[in-house]
């Protein structure tokens, strides 16, 4: 039998990862490089908060947690279970897009691995969003290819935010000490370990083709913490302005 | 020559000669590219708009957002524009029908009349 909490902690995890970074892309909205991309890159913004939606409502429906929009918005921060890197402000098109490709590919294998999880809700939802994250890594990558071969300048920062935002990324694969050993026991995920190489063997080919240079893994320690409720001091403002409008009313019906 | 304006805006932009060949080095503009969305498998795929992008790849990846978000799709085409080749809008007279050959036109011909008669007399 798989335990409610190490399901719940897994859950939470990874929902409020999409929250933290849908919010964040969504920010780029009406403020993209062209038109183009202004509408995709919102376009994705909403699936990952979509997303969040249906891990906060597996919580809901199968393992008597709160309402999805009030576990969204009325949360005090230390509950919050998000890693570092989707927590850090946009800074420029070049950080947010190493992130965005980052994160996407660390997102695909971990629903890809739930394919063959043993909590049938995970199934339903990595078939339910293959498609898209799908389409969100050939997104990145194909963004990353292009920053990276348009010029000497776009190249030179494509590094630069890689360098910057690797230990963060690498974050996101923290594990639970509490549960982990439970979820793989009990083949609810592979853990986040055999995740983190599975990502590694994901962006690498990316980043040659680009090439770009990945930093030598064994000099990075991973920024970890987020996991365990401690946060960077950006997460506060942005749960804030996040939560502003459903907190004028929170019984409100939309 | 150079490119004198009345507007001192456009002069302090230091514009190269006018008369001066331009060129264009690879991958220093965005293209344009014209979009073909399929609804299914089988249909042909159809002209829906056209997107900026820096290469094809790309603009496959803006055509999905821009023509394929909301209505069904299950395939794209993207083509840069400049690789159509089009006839030019003056020879559009190439296409007038002449009316002296109205007979060349498969609607010119009544054939119901005809098949309404056979029928009766079966």
């Amino acid at each position: 039998m798989i335990s409610n909490a190490a399901l719940t902690d897994l859950i939470i995890k990874m929902a409020d990862d999409e929250l933290i970074q849908g919010h964040r892309n969504s920010e780029w909205t009406g403020l993209g490089p062209v038109m183009e991309e202004d509408i995709a890159f919102s376009s994705m913004a909403q699936d990952k908060i979509g997303h969040a939606w249906a891990l906060y409502r597996i919580l809901h429906e199968n393992l008597g947690g709160e309402d999805p929009d009030r576990f969204a918005f009325m949360r005090p921060e230390k509950d919050f279970r998000c890693s570092h890197l989707v927590e850090m402000p946009n800074g420029g098109y070049d950080f947010s897009l190493m992130r965005h490709f980052l994160f996407d590919h660390a997102e695909t294998v971990r629903y890809e691995s739930l394919q063959d999880s043993s909590f049938e809700p995970f199934q339903l939802l990595s078939k339910k969003i293959k498609g898209e994250l799908k389409y969100h890594t050939l997104h990145a990558n194909a963004f990353i290819m292009q920053l990276s071969k348009a010029s000497e300048e776009g190249y030179a920062r494509m590094q630069t935010a890689l360098n910057d935002t690797i230990a963060l990324a690498a974050g996101v694969f923290e594990p639970s000490a509490a549960h982990e050993e439970a979820l793989m026991a009990e083949k609810v995920y592979p853990g986040e370990k055999e995740l983190y190489h599975r990502w590694l063997d994901r962006i690498y080919p990316v980043l040659v083709k680009a090439s770009l240079n990945l930093p030598d893994m064994n000099t990075i320690t991973p920024v970890y913490g987020g996991r365990q409720g401690f946060h960077t001091t950006h997460l506060a403002p942005l749960l804030k302005e996040m939560g502003e409008v459903f907190n004028l009313d929170t019984e409100a019906s939309w | 020559m150079s490119n004198d304006s009345l507007d001192p805006r456009v002069n302090r932009l230091k514009l190269s000669d006018a008369n001066a060949v331009i060129k264009v080095e690879e991958g220093e503009n965005w293209n344009v590219y014209e979009v073909f969305h399929q609804e299914k498998r089988g249909a042909h795929h159809e002209h829906v708009g056209c997107v900026h992008a820096p290469d094809p790849q790309l603009a496959l990846v803006f055509a999905k957002e821009q023509f394929a978000r909301r209505k069904k799709c299950v395939n794209l085409w993207v083509v840069r524009s400049a690789d159509i080749l089009a006839f030019d809008v003056e020879d559009e007279d190439m296409f007038a029908n002449n009316l002296e050959k109205n007979y060349r036109d498969a609607s010119g011909f009544k054939v119901m009349e005809k098949i309404n008669k056979f029928k009766q007399s079966k």
